[in-house]
């Protein structure tokens, strides 16, 4: 297979083959609390929201991982603040606040007349993976993985049960911002690979797949990592063959294993659910 | 022995209109409470504001001789079950372990005697057989006796459930208050709030009639007098003087 070869010959290759698994892994990871906390939305509103950052780091000539934490947290904050301060509701916050960065960031890229190529910002190009992308993605991975392990409890309790981990006198709602903390973290580290449009797919496909998969959270976590890193090196594959936007090709491929799961997965995939049903049937009238 | 829960002219208000106010009460420890009242009574409130999960704007509330802070955990609590989502990734023993957590402290996972320890407490509900299932596939008062072995699990002094007997099936309800009054037999304090009257004598050592205030509260004879009834659901029956009953 060329695939296989190229990778063995071509550094670039390695560098995106090494920094999309770590993209699928760690947007498994987070994407698993950010489900079964409702949070899908969140995600795709923090993910637009690192655009101003990248913008206004590139032109400051700082790595753009600085400019984009600060202003996806700082969206993050906003949200909450207009949505505990007034009637409305927190998807609606979402939709004003995160709009409203994005719609800088477009501006601020061209006013500032940055070197950044706007499409692979907002599209992701794993091929053109540098060393110190490379690097950011592997240190950012590491930590976020650190930090899941670390306060797994916690991020269990308050994402099942907030009441009662409020009770018990944890700090819920910087637990909150903890995981949108890192949820930033992980958007950045992805925007080579998929890109900032496209990011939340990551996030939340292969942990639904997931969830469609097992009943466990901690066996949730795992698989979700796995599909995650299985869909990137397949969408790199697609990507590096074809030579399409590997942001797209990795997506579709998460894709094509949530319906897999979908429609066969042992317990919720719709065709047992649908052949048990009929089964059911069969008895009851037998 | 210090007193479990001193209240003084406790007052709880959601924007600006009052839920309760005026509440004071006094519960030792090893009291089943029954907390009762028509629907809007501001039982919940009440209980939330014990938990310290709503602001207090009057009055003062003492648990066990001292704050809520200092007593977090030594309480357990048992929200209605409608509050939870139950597709959760979570198996049963995994749901019962999670009440050892908040003796554990940061950074600390359950070990094995933990595992055994919440493994008991399935024991105790008698849902041990349950123990690898997933929670939504239980029935409500399977459910319901999850979360009270996941109480138990925690080891608290001061036990909050939030209408626990709702929807849940007679083998359960018994389970759930025999238990309750073993806790009290340790010297535990229970306070549930409660929706059937005509338990309430046989379940609890002490009722509190609530309407927004203390409309009466004392022994379960004391309190479940027709007048005293009539009083706090006198909106609720209102219809039967339309009706031409009197």
């Amino acid at each position: 297979m060329v695939f296989i070869e190229g990778i063995i010959q071509y550094d670039f290759l390695q560098k995106a083959l090494l920094t999309s698994i770590m993209v699928g892994v760690i947007c498994g990871v987070i994407g698993c609390f950010i489900i079964l906390r409702g949070m899908a939305l969140m995600g795709d509103a923090i993910s637009h929201a690192v655009l101003p950052g990248v913008a206004v780091a590139y032109a400051l000539g700082i790595n753009f991982f600085f400019g984009a934490v600060f202003t996806g947290v700082l969206t993050a904050i906003g949200i909450g603040f207009v949505s505990q301060n007034s009637r409305i509701k927190q998807d609606t916050s979402i939709g004003i606040m995160f709009t409203a960065a994005f719609a800088l960031g477009v501006i601020l890229i061209t006013v500032l007349e940055s070197s950044t190529d706007l499409y692979h910002i907002l599209f992701g190009n794993v091929l053109a993976v540098r060393p110190s992308d490379m690097w950011i993605t592997l240190g950012t991975g590491v930590l976020v993985l650190a930090a899941v392990y670390i306060f797994y409890k916690e991020l269990l309790v308050t994402s099942f049960d907030p009441t009662m981990a409020e009770v018990y006198g944890l700090p819920v709602r910087l637990i909150h911002y903890f995981l949108m903390t890192l949820l930033t973290m992980v958007t950045v580290a992805s925007l080579q690979t998929v890109g900032i449009v496209l990011v939340v797919a990551m996030l939340i496909t292969p942990a639904a797949t997931a969830y469609l998969l097992t009943d466990r959270l901690s066996v949730m976590v795992f698989l979700s990592a796995a599909i995650g890193a299985s869909a990137s090196v397949i969408g790199l594959y697609f990507s590096f063959t074809y030579n399409l936007a590997s942001g797209a090709t990795i997506v579709l491929a998460a894709t094509a294993l949530f319906f897999v799961a979908f429609l066969f997965s042992p317990k919720q995939g719709m065709i047992w659910r649908k052949l048990s049903a009929k089964k059911k049937q069969v008895n009851v009238q037998s | 022995m210090v007193s479990a829960l001193v209240l003084k002219n406790v007052g709880v208000s959601y924007h600006g209109k009052p839920a309760i106010q005026e509440i004071d009460l006094t519960v030792e420890q090893g009291n089943i409470l029954g907390i009762i009242g028509p629907n809007g009574a501001g039982k919940s409130t009440l209980l939330k504001a014990l938990l310290n999960l709503v602001p207090i704007d009057k009055g003062s509330i003492e648990i066990l001789g001292s704050t809520l802070k200092q007593n977090r955990k030594k309480i357990a609590y048992v929200p209605q079950r409608s509050e939870f989502d139950w597709d959760f990734p979570i198996h049963v023993l995994d749901t019962v372990l999670i009440g050892t957590y908040p003796n554990l402290g940061l950074f600390k996972r359950p070990k094995k005697k933990d595992k055994e320890w919440a493994y008991a407490c399935l024991e105790k509900v008698g849902m041990e057989k349950f123990a690898d299932r997933q929670i939504g596939e239980l029935s409500g008062g399977q459910q319901q006796r999850i979360f009270l072995a996941r109480a138990l699990a925690q080891n608290a002094d001061l036990f909050f459930l939030d209408e626990p007997f709702v929807g849940i099936d007679v083998a359960s309800e018994e389970t759930i208050i025999n238990l309750l009054k073993d806790l009290k037999d340790q010297g535990k304090t229970v306070v549930v709030i409660h929706h059937d009257l005509s338990k309430a004598n046989d379940y609890f050592d002490q009722l509190l009639l609530l309407n927004k205030q203390v409309v009466s509260f004392g022994k379960p004879q004391e309190v479940l007098r027709p007048e005293i009834i009539l009083k706090a659901y006198e909106r609720e029956l209102s219809f039967l003087h339309k009706v031409g009953v009197s």
